[in-house]
């Protein structure tokens, strides 16, 4: 079965517990700034957004790359980056319409979510269950069981 | 290990940053945040100085905990003489900029001197300078200057910590407020910052924190998180309601300050609790309530995001008003409400507003209303002084304007700002301010609570709920014996754990062993519960020692009359007083302190002092 990462922005109470379990798992610190999951913080509405790579099927970053240094991970169907082919010239950055795949300065390379190879630890860390990690046909039915709910209830 | 092992000093009189080594013995003996600040303090100034001098000093200090994925690891302290009293403070802060100052690669700033004109300090990893702020952003609330500085670099994810107008108009009580609405909040750290012509430190971090023991470390925040998540009260109780249902426990049991402490219980309650905030209005069919949300790391997430009626009176016509900001809790809403005795949510909501916006601390400010308040009532003031507005309990308006005047340093406001105890000196009615050390109180009566009112006069930066922690004890026993040991205890204890960069709620959930290994994994050495708590008592002793310096003595350890003269008039006290006489010389003897209330020459051997 095929997985992917389901986000409800609802749950989130902007913790960064997501951010921290990315970076420690990518990087081995803690350091929110090479988190490649990041949470946007809404003051005004009173919302917090945690955001990723929806790993596309037909993927811009992967077109983008005049390297061939994208490739598809085999066992998760994520989009990952090859540090040893990449040269770190961004395009994939300029390419991607959400901004999910993004540079890291440090490295020179350019960094994205890998699904860390089938266990996200952000779905791990999220204390609140903000961040699933579900059969990528069926990423819609939590929200499609909520409005079946109502329906049943207006009748 | 979790510790960066650098300080950043800033000599704002010479304009100055430089990079110096963290003293890691001192971290080992003080641990970090509350204590290594105060040891640092204590070493570098002259407990006697005048606060608001230059020969002061304000310090921002991180725990070995803060940025590290341990539940609730974002907290930094402020350590510095205080302007409310002049005790030592040490006001503790959540959000995010702890976090990201330790990732920036710094543990602690220390700031000397006073800059000869308004400046903010910009961090970016390594690099750090003071810029101006004069035509910028001072004069500016904290909104504004959150707004503007992330605007001029260029950076979304820029933290910053600020005070806003009564910081720099020197308002006693005056806080720090970082991102936005969390605020190391209490004893006037922001008046000490805006004595040194401050206006803001803006941190940015792309450092990170590395751990001694990564597997360890990860292993040990799983199990505490879990068992956070699991315990009642940090785990459904805090992150549904906050801390607001308290004031029905603190009401019922006739230990909630109303009226500046004339009452114990509050009629209104119902219409200021928990259940008032998540009821829809009548007006708009909306409730004030929007949702929780966490500070950093934290998997509690007690915060309140709120939305006022945007037809209320207060803010009618006001659009910055209209969205989503920091609501009431149990603090907040014991002083802007029944300690004022005003019953109106969207009120109250209203004047936490604005000690966010203008860096104001909640507790200190409601105090200081309904000591106004009762000199208003009493006769002491009348209208010439306080501009026409009837400052009666119960007045909404006059807790609105009084917010207003305050924030602003105008009319009224500005002998508002002077806090309770010099606003009731200077009108001849010392006996109407309810502090300790020049401190106003949190909000439970010390006459029910026993406990607590031992622990207000011995807390060592003046009347504070969070310096001990004795709300089950005192709520299960009325009488003042054994309160002595709870209070010593729980001192020691809340004085380690306001050392590691977590929150004081984990306590309700974690043991002292839990943050042994957490510290342990993180930091490297060897960690233990015992080791803690010695910590812990050993920065009470080294605060109390600043505070003799500082020219306290026993007869400090106090409070007002009211509480020790006059009996409650209802509740579970009823008709009771606090017996301090008889806490006091066995809390001493507990403590091994001379009677009068110095640490003994074997107590300090014994903790290294």
């Amino acid at each position: 079965m095929l997985r992917a990462l389901a986000i409800a922005p609802e749950k989130c109470t902007g913790c960064l517990q997501c951010e921290m379990a990315c970076s420690f798992r990518s990087e081995g610190v803690y350091n929110p700034a090479r988190s490649r999951i990041k949470v946007f913080t809404f003051h005004e509405e009173g919302r917090f957004v945690p955001y990723s790579c929806t790993q596309c099927a037909d993927a811009w970053c992967v077109l983008a790359c005049p390297v061939a240094a994208i490739a598809i991970d085999p066992a998760t169907a994520a989009r990952t980056v090859d540090a040893n082919r990449c040269v770190g010239c961004r395009v994939c950055t300029m390419a991607c319409p959400f901004g999910t795949i993004n540079y890291n300065a440090t490295t020179g390379k350019a960094m994205k979510c890998d699904l860390c190879g089938g266990e996200p630890a952000c779905v791990a860390a999220c204390p609140t269950g903000a961040i699933v990690f579900v059969d990528a046909e069926a990423g819609g039915y939590w929200k499609m069981r909520a409005w079946a709910s109502r329906t049943g209830a207006a009748i | 290990m979790s510790w960066c092992g650098k300080i950043l000093r800033v000599d704002l009189t010479a304009g100055r940053c430089s990079a110096e080594p963290m003293n890691t013995e001192w971290a080992g003996l003080y641990l970090g945040q509350r204590g290594l600040g105060t040891k640092y303090l204590f070493e570098e100034v002259d407990p006697a100085v005048d606060s608001l001098s230059p020969a002061n000093k304000l310090i921002f200090v991180t725990g070995p905990l803060t940025g590290t994925a341990a539940s609730t690891g974002g907290r930094y302290s402020v350590v510095t003489k205080g302007a409310l009293g002049g005790a030592i403070a040490a006001s503790n802060s959540g959000g995010h900029w702890g976090a990201e100052l330790k990732f920036a690669g710094w543990d602690m700033i220390i700031l000397e001197g006073r800059s000869p004109e308004p400046v903010y300090l910009s961090i970016r990893d390594e690099t750090a300078e003071l810029l101006p702020a004069g035509g910028f952003v001072w004069g500016k609330s904290v909104w504004e200057t959150d707004a503007a500085l992330k605007a001029r670099h260029q950076e979304p994810q820029l933290r910053i910590a600020a005070i806003g107008a009564a910081g720099e108009n020197l308002v006693r009580y005056a806080c720090i407020v970082n991102d936005l609405d969390r605020a190391p909040g209490r004893s006037g750290v922001g008046a000490v910052m805006g004595s040194k012509n401050l206006k803001a430190i803006a941190v940015r971090g792309t450092r990170g924190v590395r751990i001694a023991d990564p597997e360890a470390f990860f292993a040990a925040s799983r199990i505490c998180n879990a068992k956070i998540a699991a315990h009642e009260w940090t785990g459904r109780a805090l992150p549904t309601y906050g801390t607001l249902p308290m004031i029905d426990v603190t009401n019922e049991h006739g230990s909630l300050p109303t009226r500046n402490n004339r009452d114990v219980q509050f009629e209104g309650t119902g219409r200021i609790n928990a259940l008032a905030m998540h009821a829809r209005r009548a007006t708009d069919g909306k409730s004030n309530f929007v949702r929780n949300k966490g500070c950093f790391g934290c998997t509690i997430a007690c915060g309140r995001v709120v939305k006022m009626d945007p037809g209320h009176f207060s803010v009618k016509d006001k659009g910055r008003y209209h969205g989503a900001g920091g609501g009431l809790e149990y603090e907040a809403a014991f002083s802007l409400g029944a300690m004022t005795g005003v019953d109106d949510l969207e009120a109250c909501t209203y004047a936490n507003y604005l000690c966010n916006e203008h860096g104001m601390d909640p507790i200190s400010f409601g105090v200081v209303v309904a000591a106004a308040m009762e000199l208003y009532e009493t006769g002491a003031i009348g209208d010439a002084v306080t501009g026409n507005v009837r400052f009666r309990f119960g007045s909404a308006e006059a807790l609105c304007v009084a917010a207003e005047l305050t924030g602003a340093g105008t009319d009224f406001g500005r002998d508002l700002g002077l806090g309770a105890k010099r606003l009731c000196d200077k009108y001849g009615h010392p006996e109407f301010a309810m502090v300790v050390k020049g401190q106003e109180f949190p909000g439970y009566d010390a006459r029910a609570m026993q406990g607590m009112g031992l622990a207000y006069a011995t807390s060592n930066r003046g009347a504070c709920h969070m310096r001990a922690s004795p709300f089950a004890d005192d709520f299960a026993r009325i009488t003042p014996d054994g309160k002595a040991e709870v209070v010593k205890r729980t001192q020691d204890e809340l004085s380690a754990i306001d050392s590691t960069g977590l929150c004081a709620f984990t306590s309700a959930a974690l043991s002292f062993e839990d943050y042994a290994a957490l510290i342990g994994a993180a930091c490297g050495g060897t960690w233990s519960a015992e080791r803690l708590l010695e910590i812990g008592e050993r920065v009470w002793n080294l605060e109390r020692q600043f505070n003799l310096a500082a020219g306290f003595t026993r007869a400090d350890d106090t409070l007002p009359d009211r509480c020790l003269k006059t009996p409650a008039p209802s509740g579970r006290g009823s008709g009771r007083v606090c017996e301090l006489d008889s806490m006091l010389p066995e809390y001493y003897r507990l403590r091994g302190w001379t009677e009068d209330g110095r640490p003994s020459d074997e107590t300090l051997t014994r903790l290294a002092l």
